[in-house]
C-alpha cells in the first residue's frame, strides 16, 4: 500500500538540475490508492482566483484614488474611482456566479460570523460596494462633491480590507498550500492588489499625475517578491505546489511581469507608452499572482503527499519498530 | 473562552452553542478490527436518507466502488488490500459477540496477504471547521453535540468543503448544496439509533454517549494488544488533538493515512486569530505603502526646488 505519484522521479530530476536543495527529503509514504484526503475546493479558477484580483484592484483603487484626490491629481481619481466601481461589480458577479444558486446570495447576510471569513467578506462587500459606487458616480457626474468625499473616504478606509481579507478566506481551509502560508499569504494579497491598482493607475492616468503609482508598483514588485519567498520559506515541502505545474508556471510569470512593469514604469514612466506597457504587465502579473496562488491550492489539494507528509512531520520522527 | 470556542478540549459543545440542558454528547465508535466491508452501513444510510446514487462508475483498485465520503456517500467503506503486512496476530473477536474470520488462517511466516476494511463516516468534531465558515449558518451544532447542514439555508457556496480536515463534506454537483452525514438527527431525536449502526451485522459500528464509547474503545484495544495485535490504535478520540476530538472515532490496525485519514488533522480555524492579525497589518502595510507613495514624490519635488 505504498504509494509514490509517479511523477515524483521526474521531480526530483529537475530539482536537482537546478541545483536546488529539497527543503524535506521525500519519506516513504502511504495512502488509500493515492487518493487525496482533503477534497479541493470546487470553486472555478475563473470566478474565485478573478475575484481575489479584483477585490485586491478595487480595495487598493480607492486607496490610490482617495490620496490622488487629496493630493489634487483629479483625472487618475475619477479614473481609478470607476476602475474600483467596475472591479468591485465585477467581482460580486463572479462570487454570485460560482454560488450555483444566484438567488441565495441573500443568505450571506443572515448571519455575522468572524470565524467565517466568507461571511465577513461579505458584509465587507456590502459597505464598500457603495461607497465605492457613490464615490465613481459623485466624480464622473461632478454633483454632491460632499457626498463623494465622504464615499472616497469610507471606500479608501474599507478598500485595503477588502483587497487583504480573501487571503484569510483562502488560508481558512485545510488546503496545504494556503493554510501553510497563512501568515504571508495577507502581506502577498495587499502587495498584488497595490501592483494591481498602480498598474491601473498608470495605464489610466496621464504621466504629470503618475508619480505616485510608478512609487507604489515598485513598493508592490519589491513586497510581493519578498512575500512569495517567505511563504515558500515557511511551506517546506508543500512549496514545491508553488514551482511547479501550472501554478508554477503563473507564478514565474507574475514575478517577470510585475518586476518588469514595476522597472518600465519607473524608469520610461513619464513617456505614455512606457507607462501604459508597464501598468498592464503590473495587471497581468498581479492577475497571475492569484491564479498562480489558486492553483497551487488546488494541487496540494489533490495530492495526499501534502496533507500527509507535513502533518507527520509536525508529529515528530515515527517511533522506531 | 474564545481559545476553547476555536480549538483545544471542550468538554460541552452543545451547552457552548447554546442548548440548555443538552442531553449527553453522544457519537459514533467504529472498530475497523471486526468490519467484514459488507457495506450494510452505506446501503441503510442511503436508503434511510434518501440520499441519490452517485453514479455506477467502477474505480478498478479494490472492491471499493465508492472510493470515498462524499454528498451522496455519507458511510464509505475502504477496502485495503495488503500483500504483507506486519507480523500480526489475527483480531480476536470481541467477548459475546459472532466469531468473525479476519484472515483465513494462522498468518504465515513473513505476512501475507490481507484485508482492511474500514466504514468512514464524517467526524462530527468537537471543534468543526466546516461549521466554523459556514458564512449561512446553515451548518449547526445539534442539542447532541453532533454537526448538520439545514439543507434550506445552505447556499452552495461550497466554503465547507475544503475547511474539513478531513475530506469528508462535498457539493452535490447536480444542486450546489453541501451534504454530509447527519448522523441521523431525525432517528436520534425519536429515541432510535443511527441506521448505519443499526444495519451493522458485526457491530463495528457502535453508537452511544461519547464517554461510554470510549471506555469501551480503550477496553477493546488493551483487549487487541494483549491477543497480540501490536497496531490496533485508536484514532480521533482523544479530546487534546487537533479537533478536539472527534464525535465520531476510530480502531485501526495500520497507519490512518493507509484508510486514507489525515494523520494529525487540525481544525483551520485554531490559526485564525493570527490570519486576521496578519490580514490587518497587512492591510495597514498597503494604507502605509500608499501613503509613501503619496509622500515620497512631494518630498522629491521640493529637494529638487531647492
Amino acid at each position: 500500500m505504498t504509494h509514490e505519484a509517479p511523477r515524483r522521479e521526474g521531480t526530483r530530476t529537475r530539482r536537482r538540475r537546478k541545483g536546488e536543495q529539497l527543503m524535506v527529503p521525500r519519506a516513504e509514504f502511504r495512502s488509500y490508492y493515492g487518493r487525496p484526503v482533503i477534497k479541493a475546493p470546487s470553486w472555478a479558477a475563473r470566478d474565485i482566483a478573478g475575484y481575489f484580483f479584483l477585490g485586491g484592484l478595487a480595495g487598493a483603487g480607492s486607496v490610490l484614488a482617495a490620496g490622488a484626490q487629496l493630493t489634487g491629481r483629479t483625472t487618475v481619481a475619477t479614473a481609478v474611482k470607476v476602475s474600483s466601481l467596475a472591479a468591485v461589480s465585477l467581482s460580486a458577479a463572479a462570487l454570485i456566479n460560482d454560488l450555483g444558486r444566484p438567488d441565495r446570495f441573500a443568505h450571506m447576510l443572515r448571519v455575522l460570523k468572524p470565524t467565517s471569513p466568507m461571511s465577513v467578506g461579505s458584509w465587507l462587500l456590502g459597505g464598500y460596494g457603495p461607497a465605492a459606487g457613490a464615490a465613481a458616480l459623485c466624480a464622473v457626474t461632478g454633483r454632491l462633491p460632499r457626498t463623494g468625499a465622504v464615499a472616497t473616504a469610507a471606500a479608501a478606509t474599507l478598500g485595503p480590507a477588502v483587497a487583504t481579507y480573501t487571503a484569510v478566506l483562502a488560508a481558512d481551509t485545510a488546503v496545504p498550500a494556503w493554510h501553510g502560508a497563512h501568515r504571508e499569504l495577507p502581506y502577498l494579497f495587499a502587495a498584488s492588489a497595490t501592483a494591481a491598482a498602480a498598474g491601473m493607475a498608470l495605464v489610466v492616468a496621464p504621466s504629470r499625475e503618475s508619480a505616485p503609482a510608478r512609487c507604489a508598483a515598485v513598493l508592490a514588485a519589491v513586497a510581493d517578491a519578498t512575500a512569495v519567498r517567505a511563504a515558500e520559506r515557511r511551506l517546506g515541502m508543500v512549496a514545491e505546489t508553488y514551482r511547479e505545474g501550472r501554478a508554477g508556471r503563473l507564478l514565474r510569470a507574475a514575478e517577470v511581469l510585475v518586476v518588469g512593469g514595476a522597472v518600465t514604469a519607473a524608469l520610461g514612466g513619464r513617456y505614455r507608452s512606457a507607462a501604459v506597457a508597464g501598468g498592464l504587465a503590473l495587471l497581468a502579473g498581479s492577475a497571475c499572482t492569484r491564479f498562480g496562488v489558486f492553483a497551487a491550492g488546488i494541487a496540494s489539494a489533490e495530492d495526499p503527499a501534502y496533507t500527509v507528509l507535513p502533518q507527520r512531520a509536525a508529529q515528530g520522527p515515527p517511533p522506531s519498530p | 473562552m474564545t481559545d476553547s470556542l476555536l480549538s483545544g478540549p471542550e468538554p460541552d459543545p452543545a451547552g457552548d452553542a447554546g442548548h440548555t440542558d443538552a442531553p449527553p454528547r453522544v457519537g459514533f465508535f467504529t472498530d475497523t478490527s471486526v468490519c467484514i466491508g459488507c457495506k450494510a452501513c452505506e446501503v441503510a444510510c442511503k436508503e434511510w436518507n434518501a440520499i441519490p446514487e452517485d453514479g455506477l462508475s467502477l474505480t478498478g483498485m479494490s472492491y471499493d466502488n465508492t472510493g470515498s465520503l462524499g454528498a451522496s456517500t455519507w458511510r464509505h467503506v475502504a477496502f485495503i488490500e495488503q500483500s504483507a503486512p506486519p507480523a500480526a496476530a489475527q483480531a480476536p473477536a470481541p467477548e459475546g459477540r459472532t466469531e468473525l474470520p479476519l484472515a483465513a488462517d494462522p498468518p504465515a511466516a513473513g505476512g501475507e496477504f490481507r484485508w482492511l476494511m474500514s466504514s468512514d463516516v464524517c467526524k462530527h468534531c468537537t471543534h468543526a471547521a466546516c461549521l466554523d465558515v459556514c458564512p449561512t449558518g446553515s451548518l449547526f451544532r445539534t442539542e447532541f453535540g453532533t454537526v448538520v447542514v439545514q439543507e434550506d439555508i445552505c447556499n452552495g457556496c461550497g466554503y465547507c468543503v475544503p475547511a474539513c480536515p478531513y475530506g469528508v463534506i462535498d457539493q452535490r454537483p447536480s444542486d450546489g448544496r453541501a451534504f454530509k452525514c447527519t448522523l441521523c438527527y431525525d432517528r436520534l431525536g425519536a429515541g432510535l439509533e443511527p441506521a448505519c449502526a443499526k444495519a451493522c451485522p458485526t457491530e463495528s459500528i457502535q453508537f452511544g454517549p461519547l464517554d461510554e464509547l470510549r471506555a469501551r474503545a480503550a477496553l477493546r484495544v488493551e483487549q487487541l494488544h494483549a491477543a497480540g495485535v501490536p497496531d490496533a490504535r485508536l484514532y480521533g478520540h482523544d479530546p487534546e488533538d487537533g479537533v478536539g476530538g472527534d464525535g465520531a472515532f476510530f480502531l485501526l490496525l495500520d497507519e490512518p493515512e493507509v484508510y486514507g485519514l489525515p494523520p494529525d488533522p487540525v481544525v483551520t480555524t485554531r490559526d485564525l486569530p493570527a490570519m486576521w492579525k496578519h490580514a490587518g497589518a497587512a492591510a495597514l502595510s498597503l494604507a502605509g505603502g500608499f501613503a509613501l507613495s503619496f509622500a515620497l514624490p512631494a518630498l522629491l519635488r521640493r529637494k529638487g526646488r531647492r
